[in-house]
């Protein structure tokens, strides 16, 4: 019983990390090897291999290459990723602060029409965001937003706030008011009870909203496609508008380039696992 | 009495269409124990709440030493809660549950008094050891006295316990009762102390409030409350057996039961519709006319509860331990009439 779970465990992790396996290999290689139609699978430093061998040599080229801007592109790939840690971040931590401070209004406040207002928030999601690219484009042409990080940032905001709302409520409504109203007995003010005692006790679904956050933001095409064509360009965009290059389709560096922009989503996801995994039942109210 | 400490006018709160609440008024005086006895849903949490300010009443008025408090914050009012569910910090240790409401912007305190002040209140409650401990790994007994400290540790003018007692086990409960009583002698400190259980009432109140669906029904000291209760409701909420109340018609200056049983001599100045009320320990098993039958017997130790069938009414007479009695063997009960409680029937008592 002990071993057995290894028996998934084991191939599963072959299968869910073959595709970042390949991307490493792909990212030490040259062009050529690249598109070679034999794949070559073991990486050596030997170097004049003969076609068809299974053995690549390695480079480090590719990796270079994300320094200096790519033929036909105005900026390096390292530009675009930090418009992409801009954006994701900002737009992060503004639904979460968003959220958290309105699902605290819903949770803990008699507010008129409250579900209403719950169903409307989360009624937002019930379109597929694509289909209002064009009324958002047309808005946002008023407005001077469009390839601005601004315009993005609000974007994402604006789609995941729902989200956010929902979930921060979840967990707050899961903390007991007891322990605020322990607080406000105590001595504090309604406004040092929210910040000493409801968002130390939130940071668990402060940490699962923002991952839920980042990772949609991160990973979002369409509308970052649809409203830039230069200042503001995310990593996805950036390597959709590499095909058809002419120089070919850099896969060496698409993959070193996707390989960083993976690395801090899984670190990210690594470091709050512990909050996403921890229960938000504390133990000290007897009920 | 002098001036009361703390004095509520009219108070009264409802919640939609419930009526939780109705016209409460009362006083505390320096130094008193006030315990607020009633049945659960009688109002009493939502009266401590209303004087912590917790809870806004509809109407009346609270007054502290003469000022009006009816609007102030709870942070303004300087009194201590304390939580049927002990309610501590669940992510500090014990030591900054305590520094906690000493830490309140406005205190000003310096970290030696803070110190001071929790040594000295962790000797108290005998809870030193435990001061490095997360609150969560904590027994249900050393919560209580943890969330006592957080309350005493402040010093407040004013106390205010919602059942501290009732999540404990009986052992730990008889325990924390007598120190708590012991603890509010020595801090001299004002208290109302809310609670279901009549012992607790008899044992700490200085003066016992009932209360029962949002009103208080009387005010008094533990022995009025129980020797002379102003209705069968404020008499069932005191003593064990639970009072006998038989309703009564008066004819020929005798009590006839609504089976038509003579049980005892009336007064003539009594009226003619009445409820009785005899407790367990005024009714003998012997020397009585009418006979009754044994049905259930609870054994107490040093005493027993025999619950009888008696002129078409259910009773419960406490006898001394000594006699042997069976399910089934047949008594005259005799009722001592100087201790029978006598109510002129109302529509509402039923």
């Amino acid at each position: 019983m002990k071993y057995s779970r290894w028996l998934v465990i084991i191939p599963y992790f072959f299968l869910a990390t073959l595709p970042l396996c390949w991307l490493l290999l792909t990212s030490l290689k040259t062009q050529e090897a690249a598109i070679s139609s034999t794949a070559s699978l073991i990486p050596t430093t030997a170097e004049n291999l003969a076609p068809g061998d299974l053995s690549f040599s390695v480079t480090l080229d590719a990796y270079r290459k994300l320094a200096t801007p790519h033929t036909g592109k105005a900026h390096a790939f390292f530009h675009y990723l930090l418009n992409s840690v801009i954006i994701g971040l900002l737009s992060t931590l503004t639904s979460v602060v968003l959220g958290t401070g309105c699902a605290y209004g819903f949770s803990r406040f008699r507010i008129a029409g409250a579900r209403d207002w719950l169903f409307f928030i989360l009624s937002t999601r019930f379109l597929p965001p694509l289909a209002v690219v064009v009324p958002v484009l047309m808005m946002y042409r008023v407005f001077n937003l469009p390839n601005t990080h601004l315009g993005l940032i609000l974007l994402y905001t604006a789609f995941n706030l729902s989200l956010a709302v929902w979930l921060m409520k979840g967990f707050i409504d899961e903390i007991p008011r007891a322990y605020e109203e322990a607080a406000l007995v105590d001595g504090y003010s309604p406004l040092q009870a929210f910040y000493k005692i409801i968002l130390p006790h939130s940071a668990t679904g402060m940490a699962v909203t923002a991952v839920f956050c980042l990772i949609s933001a991160w990973n979002e095409y369409g509308f970052a496609l649809a409203l830039n064509n230069a200042e503001a360009v995310t990593v996805p965009v950036y390597f959709a508008g590499l095909q058809g290059n002419i120089q070919g389709i850099p896969w060496p560096q698409i993959a070193a380039g996707v390989l960083i922009f993976v690395v801090p989503i899984a670190v990210f996801t690594v470091l709050v696992r512990n909050h996403l995994l921890r229960g938000v039942t504390f133990g000290t109210i007897k009920q | 009495m002098n001036n009361p400490f703390l004095k509520i006018d009219n108070l009264s709160k409802n919640y939609g269409e419930t009526q939780a609440l109705s016209e409460i008024s009362l006083s505390l005086y320096a130094e008193e124990l006030l315990v607020i006895l009633g049945p659960t849903g009688a109002g009493k949490t939502t009266l401590l709440r209303i004087i912590a300010g917790l809870e806004a009443a509809d109407t009346g008025r609270i007054t502290v030493n003469g000022t009006d408090i009816t609007h102030q914050l709870p942070a303004e009012r300087d009194v201590a809660l304390v939580f049927q569910n002990f309610s501590l910090y669940p992510n500090k240790t014990v030591r900054q549950n305590l520094e906690f409401p000493l830490q309140a912007p406005g205190r000003n305190l310096s970290k030696t008094d803070i110190a001071n002040r929790i040594s000295h209140t962790a000797d108290l409650l005998r809870i030193t050891p435990l001061l490095h401990r997360p609150a969560t790994h904590l027994s249900g007994g050393e919560m209580q006295r943890v969330a006592i400290g957080r309350a005493i540790v402040r010093q407040p003018q004013l106390f205010l316990l919602d059942e501290p007692l009732t999540n404990l086990d009986a052992k730990l409960r008889e325990v924390l009762r007598v120190e708590l009583i012991r603890l509010q002698r020595n801090l001299r400190t004002p208290m109302i102390y809310v609670t279901h259980d009549r012992v607790e009432a008899l044992s700490m109140g200085d003066r016992i409030a009932v209360l029962s669906e949002g009103k208080i029904l009387q005010i008094g000291s533990p022995e009025e409350i129980y020797q002379q209760p102003n209705s069968p409701t404020v008499a069932r909420q005191l003593g064990y057996p639970p009072i006998n109340t038989i309703d009564v018609q008066k004819r020929q200056n005798q009590w006839f039961t609504a089976s038509n049983h003579a049980i005892m001599a009336a007064d003539h100045n009594v009226p003619s519709n009445a409820t009785l009320g005899i407790r367990g320990e005024d009714i003998s098993p012997q020397g009585g006319e009418i006979s009754a039958t044994i049905e259930v017997i609870e054994d107490l130790g040093a005493s027993t509860i025999l619950l009888a069938n008696w002129a078409g009414q259910p009773i419960q007479i406490l006898t001394s331990g000594e006699q042997q009695w069976r399910v089934g063997d047949e008594i005259y009960p005799s009722i001592d009439p100087d201790r029978v409680l006598v109510w002129r029937t109302t529509d509402e008592q039923g």
